[in-house]
């Protein structure tokens, strides 16, 4: 303990001491103001690389092209894409200094203007502005860097994954990729909140179309709608609060917003509903699209879609568009603290129900699934408890290990007929093919474990150690809580790596399994369509198969790429500064002052004092590592030493009365599905049940039709009038002209 | 009654006197009332659909004539603009109502109009 203590006093220096630093030389309030960069405007090419890719894949699809064109074009244009964010950020970033905000016009897109009135005298703004702009600084440098990154090694993995459908969806899943990138890129560097708003529907669109990639499969086909409609609750959330935004701020523009933010601070008189009302608007878009605790179910059953998506969108990049959201207006989060707490507080209890679920879950795509809600939760908290920088390393970090582990997961399913039940496999890291799939894995479980010195071990612990080192006691709590879920989480990684990578080599195919001699020359996989026909002959002699050449070298890069990620914190321990530290302290994501007045560092008596360690950090970092290495031991003892002690647990869990409730409850995601099911789907079932009830015969029956039947009856009323006689008509007629013209001879005699 | 035509008939020769007599253009309006009530009578009173029609030809001059007056009344040529209008519809009404009657004729063998009161609603 004493010596684990001394090795983290390196990390507090890292971690804790560097803040004052930042604070002298950036300017009084955090944000640089933005500088106009017309000579940016190549930066734009960044996104419309993308589209050209899309566009040139829409044709491919049209025109039946029957080779891996489409992944090539779309590997090439993201790859072209990463290379100019790359030199956007070399070109932008100088020795030290920090990297101004720049605002790079493209083109105007809405521009709306009126006269005010004075009947109106509340409406104050009287216009609506939102061009077609970049806004380049810092944070959106370092998220562009990850997502185009990733995007392209992705993209390659997938020109190998999805081969089996070369000719047949190829074309079509890497045109949804294509806009993927583009809406993501519109999202992170638009200048404006609409534009961030048409990027954040446009993942959302091919977050959709790609989850039901494979549209034949009912399961896929409502987890894509289920997607799709959680997330609309969340964006309806997101645009009230742009609409809010406005009216109170006058400006969508983020340069023109922080300004008008800052002097609401300032004055903090006007504080009215609609400004209180903005962050928790907000807040529900982000918790939508980051799978936080009221809607996060989509998430898990977003793995669906084929695994490069789940890898790329619901791992590693469109998920955080939340955290991205809440760190790009922190300046409109600070003003208001309890916005911040109730963030802090969801983002918590998300990461201990998630790692709850997915330490009972078999599918090991499930697991990492929930595991990547529950380290949503981690960067939620880190935003809530005020350190944007640990939320923003942790996204960083967490891009790499989630999105190599998923890779890992999609690579194992490939090779083994789509097999993802951690019970049907053991012993991989042995059999022909699986090496690097195998250490790569391991890699990945050990950052997200946050085993101590690896990537996810600093993000994390700077989040953790920050809500420890807050005066807040609900902090303090929340950072009990998240310790434990770091142990949680550490178990559950080690549950899957133990299970399927370690122990004796035993292992049964998927469901789909094809001939052996297709196997051999063509590796025919039709992941997720329907199983193919499995006989006899053919699953005796099915035999996995390991990866080739392009997913073993974004396997490897990516795992080098989640290794590195901690080099920064390494570079900080060291005396230097840490990248993403820097990166993040010079953007509107920086903590202003007054969440840093409690930085533990300066406190000598903190939450965790009775470790008897003076730094805040150091003793997070102990007491942290402590859990997670507890999680690991136990995973270790349960699924790689004495399997079937795991098994007499649950028996035992099971028998007991007292104890049963748990392993169920956690096996069936402690019924948060049925929960929604009997609470929103079947009473709204019942109400459109009851409305098309009252529409056939209410609106339908009574009213129109009743309406309609009204003129008729009074004709059958009347009928025997009409009988035929023509002069019996005439009649009539001229005895209503004589009635009339007496009328109007008496109204024209009163005259008189 | 013949008095009165022959005044009508002179109203309308001396449609450009400005300063027309009140009488001669109630006379012109008695005589369209006469006429009306004629066509009205042989309508409801007759079945013969050819003198049915001829009544309906009645009530209609008589309402052109009605125009006239009303015309020369306020000094404005549209009302016998309108009865030039009138006339000419009516040529067209004329020619296809006697082509409908010659069909109908030919059908039921006779020109009662009681043939074809089947045609009632229902």
């Amino acid at each position: 303990m004493i010596e684990l203590a001394s090795l983290s006093n390196l990390t507090a220096q890292a971690l804790g001491t560097f803040v004052p630093a930042i604070l002298s030389d950036a300017t009084s309030n955090g944000i640089p103001a933005s500088i106009a960069a017309p000579e940016l405007r190549w930066a734009g090419l960044i996104l419309l690389l993308p589209v050209i890719s899309a566009v040139l894949c829409g044709l491919c699809a049209a025109m039946r092209v029957k080779s891996k064109l489409p992944g090539l074009i779309t590997a090439v244009s993201l790859v072209a894409s990463f290379g100019l964010t790359l030199w956007l950020f070399l070109s932008l970033s100088n020795a030290d200094g920090p990297v101004a905000a720049r605002t790079v016009h493209l083109f105007d897109w809405i521009t709306l203007s009126w006269e005010p009135t004075h009947q109106h005298a509340a409406t104050r703004w009287t216009s609506v502005t939102a061009p077609f702009a970049l806004y380049i600084d810092s944070l959106t440098l370092l998220w562009m860097l990850f997502v185009t990154g990733l995007g392209s090694l992705i993209a390659i993995y997938a020109t190998e994954y999805m081969e089996s459908d070369v000719g047949k969806g190829y074309a079509r899943f890497f045109g949804c990729v294509s806009i993927f990138l583009f809406a993501m890129g519109a999202l992170v560097m638009g200048g404006n909140l609409i534009l961030l708003y048409l990027g954040w529907e446009g993942v959302g669109l091919a977050s959709y179309l790609l989850v039901g990639y494979y549209y034949t499969k009912p399961s896929a086909v409502d987890a894509a709608k289920k997607a799709f409609i959680m997330n609309r609750i969340g964006d309806a959330g997101l645009a009230l609060g742009i609409f809010l935004i406005w009216v109170n701020y006058g400006s969508l523009e983020y340069s023109a917003l922080f300004e008008a933010m800052q002097g609401a601070g300032a004055d903090g008189a006007s504080a009215s509903w609609t400004r209180e009302a903005i962050p928790y608007l907000i807040m529900l878009g982000a918790f939508g699209k980051s799978a936080q605790f009221p809607l996060f179910t989509w998430l898990p059953d977003a793995m669906e879609g084929p695994t490069p998506v789940s890898a790329l969108i619901h791992a590693a990049t469109m998920v955080t568009a939340g955290v991205y959201l809440i760190a790009r207006l922190y300046p409109l989060f600070e003003l208001h603290p309890h916005a911040l707490e109730t963030v802090a507080w969801i983002g918590c209890f998300t990461a201990l129900l998630a790692a709850t679920i997915g330490m009972a879950q078999y599918d090991i795509k499930r697991v990492f699934a929930y595991s990547t809600v529950s380290q949503l939760g981690y960067m939620f908290l880190g935003l809530g408890v005020g350190t944007s920088f640990g939320a923003v390393y942790h996204v960083f970090t967490h891009a790499f290990f989630k999105a190599l582990l998923f890779l890992c997961c999609g690579a194992i399913m490939h090779g083994m007929a789509g097999q993802l039940d951690l019970r049907k496999m053991s012993g991989l890291r042995n059999v022909k093919g699986f090496g690097i799939i195998s250490w790569t894995f391991l890699v990945g479980c050990l950052c997200l474990a946050a085993f101590p010195f690896s990537s996810g071990y600093f993000s994390k612990d700077a989040i953790i150690g920050q809500a420890f080192a807050s005066d807040n006691p609900n902090f303090n709590f929340l950072g009990w809580v998240a310790v434990l879920t770091a142990g949680l989480t550490s178990y559950y990684a080690f549950r899957v790596w133990f299970r399927v990578c370690g122990g004796p080599t035993k292992y049964e195919a998927g469901d789909e399994v094809h001939s052996d001699a297709d196997e051999a020359h063509d590796d025919d996989h039709g992941h997720g369509h329907a199983p193919a026909a499995t006989t006899h002959h053919a699953a005796e002699h099915w035999h996995p198969h390991g990866p080739r050449i392009a997913i073993n070298a974004v396997l490897l890069v990516i795992c080098a790429g989640a290794l590195l990620a901690a080099v920064p914190a390494y570079n900080a321990m060291s005396g230097g500064s840490n990248w993403v530290q820097r990166m993040v302290a010079h953007s509107s994501a920086f903590e202003g002052a007054q969440l840093h007045d409690a930085h533990g560092a300066e406190h000598a008596h903190h939450a965790l004092s009775f470790t008897g360690i003076q730094d805040v950090h150091t003793a997070t970092s102990v007491v942290a590592s402590v859990f997670g290495m507890a999680g690991l031991l136990i995973a270790l003892y349960l699924h790689l030493l004495n399997r079937s002690a795991a098994d007499h647990l649950r028996n035992g869990l099971l028998s007991n009365s007292l104890t049963r409730w748990l392993p169920i409850a956690m096996e069936n995601k402690w019924y948060v599905d049925e929960i929604y099911h009997w609470t929103f789907r079947v009473p709204l079932w019942a109400l459109a049940h009851v409305s098309h009830f009252a529409d056939k015969n209410l609106i339908d029956g009574v009213v129109v039709n009743g309406v309609a039947r009204l003129p008729m009856d009074l004709a059958r009323l009347f009928q025997p009038l009409y009988n035929g006689v023509l002069q019996g008509y005439a009649a009539t007629m001229a005895g209503g002209l004589a009635l009339i013209l007496a009328w109007v001879f008496w109204i024209w005699m009163q005259g008189v | 009654m013949i008095d009165a035509i022959m005044n009508s008939s002179h109203v309308l020769v001396l449609a450009t006197d400005s300063a027309s007599d009140r009488s001669s253009i109630n006379m012109a309006l008695l005589l369209s009332a006469i006429l009306f009530t004629c066509g009205l009578i042989g309508f409801l009173s007759r079945r013969n659909m050819i003198i049915m029609f001829l009544c309906t030809e009645l009530m209609f001059q008589a309402s052109a004539l009605a125009l006239i007056a009303f015309g020369k009344v306020h000094h404005d040529v549209s009302g016998e603009v309108f009865v030039i209008f009138i006339l000419t519809v009516a040529a067209a009404e004329a020619a296809l109502a006697l082509g409908l009657i010659v069909l109908l004729y030919r059908r039921r063998e006779t020109l009662d109009s009681e043939a074809w009161s089947e045609l009632k609603e229902a």
